[in-house]
Formats: structure tokens, C-alpha cells, sequence
């Protein structure tokens, strides 16, 4: 395959970026995407030309490291993947693709396809854990038995890659998918109980101090979603946040 | 006597852990405060050794390459995590699994060590679940397990396919407790350059921060490497694409004694290469071992017909089908250990019976799992088990229940659907137990410098059993280091801090600004992936699933010769000050090239076949046994511990001989 790639280049965070063009030639359509932009680069090098950065790392989709806005979607045209694990084969023989970073006013461009996505490790860090200590002298791993229901829920939220697919993709750069995934994960075990207010409270307050945007139930996230994180987690942790509001003594 | 002290406790194998904990010294919860630690690394290891260490008073200084902590690559682990708990009621015990271990590695393994892990394991689980892991359960609400190769007992617990995200996941909360409280300081996109000595001890590293390209100065009391594997020695692996070897590398240069490097773990079940342009390969999990049968047709012209595309393989009757490994290892079938699985495939393969183009794969396959899971769904809902079409449906919710997200992985890089015609999967560089030596304590022969986690050379011996690794890297993390580091420690609760300014790090610092200084402006002629592929190629051909003589010694001189041209012709574009991701691919690639060669003198070395180090020259004759591996106990029951003397030419050898008092020494065999 011949494509055209129309790709946003910035320097760095002060700075500001343009759009440039390159063309690839020869790419297998069993390519995944960022192989395909390993081709650009080591051809870039060889022009003389700095390669593109992009974050990527694991490629395997569970890193939750590449993001990329590729033809005005998150991770691309693909579903349920993200760039890392999306192919070539879904784009035709000269195409032109727009590549830019994960925008939103939480996610800082670091340069050229590289965001910070830091904002969300501190909201995790405001209230995402159990107040545990790690010394093995709990009790014993079956002690308590959780209906096997609730335990598939919470994992299928615990799925969460924090890659801000979410946030990129929503109009209001609002974080609320993220967000509810760890929470509803923690509200749904017998461990997670003691702190649910607190938690809540504090990781949504963490959330509006980031400068992420607000819900308004669009739904854009749940779609571009590459770990198919549901909306029902959004008002799991609306409603949580409501009574932790009204009737919590940690407020 | 050898200069190694592995510091093995005294007294019999059960208590050596107990009375050493009794034993050592520690540090009281106020002195603590005053004593900083450096983890450099943020996985299953370090991410559980730092919060551990700073829940217990510690002031850590947390370091990762990635973004942020929870990508490091134990994310991607997807199979499951070991642990003697035996829940499943079938005669599991914390010997059975030691026992299982250390024969699973082959006999090169510490036994003192892989006991204490078999001990601490249900510790893990139990931690685990009181951080709100969901691991996956069963109707009764109760923990579920699943078997891994080479062993014979459940005990494996998972999270669907994704139990290393859950695991670390689980850590990295750990740490955000800490990171909040302002135990931990967590210093994403930094790398560590250098290792910091002063006085012969461990006290600092260089890191460069990856977004400014500043080259900055930590120091601690303690640095504890948890910086995972070198699988990307091979150019291909499954390990994560920034894996790398440079820290350990640099611990190495400055002392620290290198262990078994040549010892790798070839995955059997991974996704076959497909051109010249991939990256990285990707592993698809073991457990799919528990329901998948692997086979390769029977007849070379129905082999050759499939090359072709002239046939499929759902069109290939079952008295033409060879199920090789069910054949050659009856007792444990599709679930013999790694290495004997993965050359069991390479040697269909050569003999050509491979199964796609390259002739690089077999057959993964889950139709009669389908079909047996979807029988026994019919009778429990009381529908007709003789209706194949229902029948199938069943049986393929079931199997994608247990497994949909790799099936789901599968189909989007192959695409092909498994469930509709069998997988291919040909074996993969994924693993490595070689690693920094580390004696009873985890410390290398630095003083003050500790190793865990995948990087050091651990409990693995020759091949690591399935779901052990994120066994042992929590284990060192969360309940072996918080003890064992006191005991150097306890000496510094009046050193206060160690300064920055002094000709240690001047020294260090200037030699890290330099050799990027040197990349940058050597303004060569090619990439650094054109090396690193090279380096690969060398590395895969010759010093991959079997070894032979003068197959290493030709990978020496090549290996030598590609690290020459690199220091020549190596093109790094971009600046150092700021993100430049090909200058940190440079310093990594440099290392790798160092390691390359010690790696197959390693090998070359070790004139015996043991684990995952298969050499041609060392196999059975004749008997039950014909063509399997053969150990050599008289002459190579050791770990051979590597001291950096400048070229990897010139490292000296240290051993350190492997006593066995609780196991009997026995040819591995699991036909
Ligand atoms: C695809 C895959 C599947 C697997 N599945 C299983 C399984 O099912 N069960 C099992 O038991 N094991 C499994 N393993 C093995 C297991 O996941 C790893 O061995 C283990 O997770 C390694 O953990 P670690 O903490 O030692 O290192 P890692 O998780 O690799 O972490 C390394 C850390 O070091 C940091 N780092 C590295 N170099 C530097 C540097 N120079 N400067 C700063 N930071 C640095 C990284 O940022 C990262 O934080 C699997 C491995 C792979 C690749
Ligand atoms: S909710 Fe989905 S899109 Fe958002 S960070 Fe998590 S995985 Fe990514
Ligand atoms: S690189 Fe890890 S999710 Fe894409």
C-alpha cells in the first residue's frame, strides 16, 4: 500500500506545531499501524529528517501507552483496539491519514504525537487504592466470597488501560469514563467499602482540579473505548458521589 | 573458595526464612525516616518493593521510563500468578510447589530461595485480594484456579487474560497510597544512565529526565534495580518495546556480578512472524495450553498442500492429524514445561511439517474444547448434546469467557477467527532467568545495591515454570526486600543524607553526558534499529533455541564485529536536550550489544544442556529418553556469576556451586 500521511509536528510543549506531509510506499496491509510509522521514521532518519515521536511501548494493548487521533478518531477506525494493535489492512491503497495527539486541556502536548497524561495518575493517587498495608498478614484470600457477578463487574472496570482514549475523544474533554472505572471497580468489592465516600469524593475533586471537562452523557467515550469500559460505570459513580455528597461523614 | 557468598540462612530448609528474619538486623520505625532508598522501576517488582518500603518508613525515590508506573511491562503478563494454596483440594503444598519449581528449572535453581518463594506465595494472594485484585471466581464466590505446563495440581490464579494488569494494577495503588502521603516521589519518563558508587557502596544513580533531557543526580542509601528482562537482546521478543537491559548493564560495570545470561525462556505459544518490518512479537497465553491441543498434519504432503493454501486445516481428518506433543509426553501432553515444548515445534517444523508460508508454525487448536464444554453446557441446561450446531455455540461462549480477550487479540493481528479454524503460534523470545547475581538477601555484589524481579537471576534456574514470574516479583517485593534491606541499612541511621556534589557523581555524570554527546554528533550512516536487527539475527540463528559450538563461536566474532560498526556508523538524529526517543533506543542498543556477547561466551561455556539452554552437542542416547536434553551435574551444577573486566571477552567467571539437600537430582522427565 501507497498512503499519504498528514502528520502534526510540534517540538515541544512551548512551541507551536504544524501539519507536515510524508508519503510511505510498500506497506503490508498486515502491518500494524505504528509499525507502519516505525517505516516513516527509519525512512526520516535517513533523510536527515527527526522522526516522529509517538508514546507507545507493550503493543500488545494493555500498556495503555499509545494514543494517537488518526482520521478524527481515537486510536483509529478499528473498535475495541487501540493504535498499537490497529492494522493496516483497515485502510486502502492511497489514503491519506491524518495523524494528531490526544487532544484536551488535560493532556499537555510534550512533542510532536506525545501528550502528558499525568492527570490521571494524580487522580488515582487522590483516592484509587484500598488503605492496605502490603505486609501478607491479612486475612486469608477466601475468607470473604463475593457473588461471582460482582467480581466480573469489577474486573471488566479494573480493564481500564488509562490510555484518554475517553477524554481525547469527548467533546467536553471530560475524564468521567476513567474516572468511574476505578471507582465503580472498588464500589462493587466487600475490600472497597470502607473508603467508598472518601474515594469518590476525592478522586472527583482531583478530577474538576485537572481541568477536565464535564459529562454530558453523550456517550462518545463508551465508543471509542478500546477496552469497552461502560457508561454504566458513569452513573454507578454519579449515583456513589450523590450519596457520598448527602450523607457521608468524610465530606 | 569462590568470592560469592549466597548468605543462605542456617538450619533446615522450612525454617531458614523464619530465623533469618528473626535474625537480621533492622531498622527502628523512627530511623527509617531517616534513610532514603532509589527503586529503579515500577513492575510487579518495584512497584510492590517501593510501596512496601515507604508504607514501612522508608523515603523512596521511585523511577520508570514510561508515563506512569502502571505501564511497566508486567502489565502485559496475561496467563496467571502461582500460589500454594491449595483451594482446589488436590494435594498442593508450599514443598510440592517447590518441588515443581526447582525441577521445572532444571536443577540450577538455589533451592533456600525457591523454598522461601513457595513459602511467601499464598501470602500474595491473600494481599492481593485485600487490595481489590478481582481475580476470577466461581459461582460459589470463592477464588478459581487454573493448571499451567509442568506441573500437576491447579494453582494458578487469574484475571481472565489479563492478570499481570491486575496484579500490578493492584501494586501501583499501593504506591499511589504512598505517592499521596509523600512517601514515594515518583519520577516518570526518567531513565536511570548510571550507577553511583562511593566507598564501594551503592549510593545514587544518573537518570536523565526523557521530556527535558536534563541528566540529573539521586541519591540514596540503598538502590534496588527492579528493571525487568532483556528479551530485546533478540530485536524480536514479547517483551515490551522500551525493555531493556542498560540498567542492570551499568550495575554490572560498576561490580555487580552478571548470572547465567545465556539462560532464556523460548515461549512456545506466540503469534508467528509475519515480515521483515514487525516489531515485536506477541505472546499468546500458556493457559490456552489447559483447553488448546497443539498438532502439526501427520503427512508431509498435506503439510506442504497447507503452505500452499491448497488445503485447510479443518479439512484434515483426525487419523492425519499429529498431536506430537500428546504423542512424545504422554503423562503431561500439551502441558509439558516451555522448552520442551518449543523445541518440540521447532523440530516438527525443520523436519517440515510447518503450517504457514515461512513454515515457522503449528497448530493451536480449540475444537474438541468447544466441543467438550459445549456438551457438558447442553446436559446442565437440559438441551440436546447431540445438536452439533448448539453444541458449538455453547461450547465457544465458554471458551470465549475464559479466554475472549486473547482470541479477541488474536483475530485482530492475524486475522483469522480461532474460534473457526485452529490458532498458529510458533515459539518466541519471552523470557529471561539470567540476570544480576544476588545473593539470600537480593543484594548483587555491590554493596548496597539489590536486584529483583525479572532482573535479577532468581529462583528460575534454567526455565521458569508459567505464572512464577509475577509470583516471584511480588514476593521480592512486597515481603522479601522490606525485610533483607534493613540489614544493610541498619548501619546508616547516622550517615543523613548522601550529597550530591561529590566527585563520585561529578565522575558519573560526566561519563553519561558524554556518550550522548558522542551519539549525537557521530552522525553516522544508520539506524539504530538497522543494529539492533542485526544484533537480533545473530542472537535468533545462533544463540536461540539450540546452541551448538561453532554456531556461538561464530556469534561471538559477529556480535563483536556488529558492535564495532555501531560506535563507527550509528546515526542518532535530534538533540539531548529534550524528548528524542532514537537517543534512548542508542544507549540501549550500545548495551545490548555488550550483553549479546557475554551472552553466547555463556553459552559457549555451559557444555551441557540444562532448561531452556538446549545444546546440540549434550543429548540422550538411546533409551526412553532418546533426544531430550542432558544435564550434566558433575561438571556444571553451578551459576556462573560473570565479573565485568572491560570487553565481554575478557569477563571473569565465578561459580557458584548448587547444593541439593532437599531434592533429589533426577533427569527431567515428562514423557
Ligand atoms: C507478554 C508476557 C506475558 C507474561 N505472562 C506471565 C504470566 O502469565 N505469569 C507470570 O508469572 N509471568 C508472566 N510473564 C513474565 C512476567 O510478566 C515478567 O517477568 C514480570 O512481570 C517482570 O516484572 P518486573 O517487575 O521484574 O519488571 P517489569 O514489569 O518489566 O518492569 C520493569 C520496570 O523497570 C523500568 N525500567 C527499565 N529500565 C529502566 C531504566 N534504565 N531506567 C528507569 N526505569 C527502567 C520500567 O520503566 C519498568 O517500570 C509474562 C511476560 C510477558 C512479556
Ligand atoms: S476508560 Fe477506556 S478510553 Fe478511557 S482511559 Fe480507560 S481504557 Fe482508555
Ligand atoms: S503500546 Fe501498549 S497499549 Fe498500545
Amino acid at each position: 500500500m501507497n498512503l499519504t500521511l498528514k502528520v502534526w509536528r510540534q517540538l515541544n510543549a512551548k512551541e507551536a506545531g504544524k501539519v507536515e506531509t510524508y508519503n510511505v510506499k510498500d506497506i503490508s496491509p498486515d502491518s500494524s499501524f505504528l509499525e507502519m510509522l516505525d517505516i516513516l521514521n527509519e525512512q526520516l532518519i535517513n533523510s536527515d529528517i527527526e522522526p516522529v515521536a509517538f508514546d507507545h511501548d507493550c503493543r500488545e494493548g494493555i500498556c495503555g501507552m499509545c494514543s494517537l487521533y488518526i482520521n478524527g478518531e481515537a486510536h483509529g477506525p478499528d473498535r475495541k483496539v487501540t493504535t498499537c494493535q490497529l492494522h493496516m489492512r483497515m485502510f486502502k491503497d492511497g489514503d491519506t491519514i491524518t495523524i494528531e495527539p490526544f487532544r484536551s486541556a488535560g493532556f499537555p502536548v510534550v512533542k510532536d504525537l506525545v501528550v502528558d497524561r499525568s492527570a490521571f495518575d494524580r487522580i488515582q493517587q487522590a483516592g484509587g487504592y484500598v488503605s492496605v498495608n502490603t505486609s501478607g498478614n491479612t486475612q486469608d484470600a477466601n475468607a470473604i466470597p463475593i457473588p461471582k457477578a460482582d467480581a466480573d463487574k469489577a474486573f471488566d472496570a479494573a480493564t481500564c488501560i488509562g490510555c484518554g482514549a475517553c477524554v481525547a475523544t469527548c467533546k467536553n474533554g471530560s475524564a468521567m469514563l476513567f474516572v468511574s472505572a476505578k471507582v465503580s471497580q472498588f464500589s462493587l468489592l466487600p475490600q472497597g467499602q470502607v473508603e467508598k465516600d472518601r474515594r469518590v469524593l476525592n478522586m472527583v475533586d482531583q478530577m474538576d482540579s485537572e481541568g477536565f471537562g464535564n459529562c454530558t452523557n453523550t456517550g462518545a467515550c463508551e465508543v471509542e473505548c478500546p477496552k469497552g469500559i461502560s457508561l454504566d460505570n458513569i452513573a454507578r459513580m454519579n449515583r456513589d458521589f450523590l450519596s457520598a455528597s448527602i450523607l457521608s461523614k468524610d465530606k | 573458595m569462590s568470592v560469592l557468598n549466597s548468605n543462605i540462612p542456617e538450619g533446615p530448609i522450612k525454617d531458614k526464612w523464619t530465623n533469618h528474619k528473626n535474625n537480621i538486623n533492622v531498622v527502628n520505625p523512627a530511623n527509617k525516616r531517616l534513610i532514603d532508598v532509589i527503586v529503579v522501576g515500577t513492575g510487579l517488582a518495584g512497584g510492590s518493593a517501593a510501596a512496601s518500603l515507604a508504607e514501612m518508613g522508608y523515603n523512596v525515590k521511585a523511577f520508570c521510563y514510561q508515563d506512569s508506573p502502571r505501564r511497566a511491562h508486567s502489565i502485559a503478563a496475561q496467563g496467571g500468578i502461582n500460589a500454594a494454596k491449595n483451594y482446589q483440594n488436590d494435594g498442593d503444598s508450599v514443598y510440592r510447589l517447590f518441588y515443581d519449581t526447582v525441577k521445572g528449572g532444571d536443577y540450577r535453581a538455589r533451592e533456600a530461595n525457591v523454598y522461601r518463594l513457595a513459602e511467601v506465595s499464598a501470602n500474595i494472594i491473600d494481599q492481593c485480594v485485600a487490595q481489590g485484585v478481582p481475580f476470577a471466581r466461581d459461582y460459589g464466590g470463592l477464588l478459581d484456579n487454573r493448571s499451567f505446563g509442568g506441573v500437576l495440581v491447579s494453582r494458578t490464579f487469574y484475571a481472565k487474560g489479563q492478570t499481570g494488569q491486575q496484579l500490578l494494577l493492584g501494586a501501583y495503588s499501593a504506591m499511589n497510597r504512598q505517592i499521596n502521603k509523600g512517601k514515594i516521589k515518583m519520577y516518570n519518563r526518567h531513565e536511570m544512565m548510571d550507577l553511583v558508587k562511593v566507598n564501594g557502596e551503592a549510593r545514587g544513580i544518573i537518570a536523565r529526565n526523557l521530556v527535558t533531557g536534563e541528566i540529573e543526580r539521586h541519591s540514596a542509601h540503598a538502590v534496588v534495580l527492579c528493571t525487568g528482562g532483556y528479551g530485546n537482546v533478540f530485536f524480536l521478543s514479547t517483551n515490551a518495546m522500551g525493555s531493556n537491559v542498560s540498567a542492570a548493564w551499568k550495575a554490572h560495570k560498576r561490580g555487580a556480578f552478571f548470572a547465567n545470561p545465556c539462560y532464556t525462556q523460548i515461549h512456545p505459544t506466540c503469534i508467528p512472524r509475519s515480515g521483515e518490518d514487525q516489531a515485536k512479537l506477541t505472546l499468546m497465553s500458556e493457559s490456552l495450553r489447559n483447553d488448546g491441543r497443539i498438532w502439526v498434519p501427520g503427512k508431509l504432503e498435506d503439510a506442504q498442500a497447507i503452505r500452499e493454501g491448497k488445503l485447510k486445516p479443518t479439512q484434515i481428518k483426525e487419523e492425519d492429524r499429529d498431536y506430537y506433543l500428546e504423542r512424545r509426553y504422554p503423562a503431561f501432553g500439551n502441558l509439558v514445561p516451555r522448552d520442551v515444548a518449543s523445541r518440540a515445534a521447532k523440530e516438527r517444523c525443520d523436519a517440515g511439517f510447518g503450517v504457514n508460508q515461512t513454515g515457522e508454525a503449528v497448530y493451536l487448536d480449540f475444537a474438541s474444547a468447544i466441543e467438550r464444554y459445549g456438551k457438558t453446557e447442553a446436559n446442565i441446561k437440559g438441551l440436546d448434546a447431540n445438536d452439533s450446531k448448539l453444541v458449538n455455540e455453547l461450547g465457544t461462549k465458554v471458551v470465549e469467557a475464559k479466554y475472549g480477550n486473547l482470541f479477541q487479540m488474536y483475530e485482530k493481528i492475524a486475522d483469522e477467527n480461532p474460534y473457526k479454524t485452529p490458532m498458529k503460534i510458533y515459539p518466541a523470545v519471552h523470557y529471561t532467568m539470567g540476570g544480576i547475581w544476588v545473593d539470600y538477601n537480593l543484594m548483587t555484589t555491590v554493596p548496597g545495591c539489590y536486584a529483583a524481579g525479572e532482573a535479577n537471576f532468581s529462583e528460575h534456574g534454567a526455565n521458569r515454570l508459567g505464572a512464577s514470574a509475577l509470583m516471584q516479583g511480588l514476593a521480592d517485593g512486597y515481603f522479601v526486600l522490606p525485610y533483607t534491606i534493613g540489614n544493610f541499612l541498619a548501619k546508616d541511621i547516622r550517615t543523613g543524607e548522601i550529597p550530591t556534589d561529590t566527585e563520585e557523581f561529578d565522575q558519573a555524570e560526566k561519563e553519561v553526558k558524554e556518550r550522548l554527546d558522542f551519539f549525537i554528533n557521530n552522525k553516522g550512516s544508520k539506524s539504530v534499529d538497522h543494529f539492533h536487527k542485526r544484533l537480533g539475527k545473530v542472537m535468533w540463528n545462533k544463540v536461540g533455541m539450540s546452541r551448538n559450538e561453532q554456531g556461538l563461536k561464530e556469534a561471538v566474532d559477529e556480535i563483536k564485529q556488529i558492535r564495532e560498526e555501531f560506535w563507527k556508523d550509528v546515526k542518532v538524529p535530534g538533540v539531548s536536550h529534550g524528548l528524542n526517543p532514537e537517543l534512548e533506543k542508542a544507549g540501549r542498543v550500545a548495551d545490548f550489544l555488550e550483553l549479546g556477547e557475554l551472552f553466547a561466551k555463556d553459552a559457549l561455556h555451559r557444555n551441557e544442556s540444562c532448561g531452556g539452554h538446549f545444546r546440540e552437542e549434550s543429548v540422550e542416547v538411546g533409551g526412553e529418553q532418546d533426544g531430550e536434553a542432558l544435564r550434566d551435574d558433575v561438571n556444571f551444577r553451578y551459576v556462573a556469576a560473570w565479573e565485568y573486566k572491560g570487553e565481554p571477552s575478557d569477563a571473569v567467571l565465578h561459580k557458584e556451586q548448587l547444593e541439593f539437600n532437599d531434592i533429589e537430582l533426577k533427569q527431567r522427565s515428562y514423557k
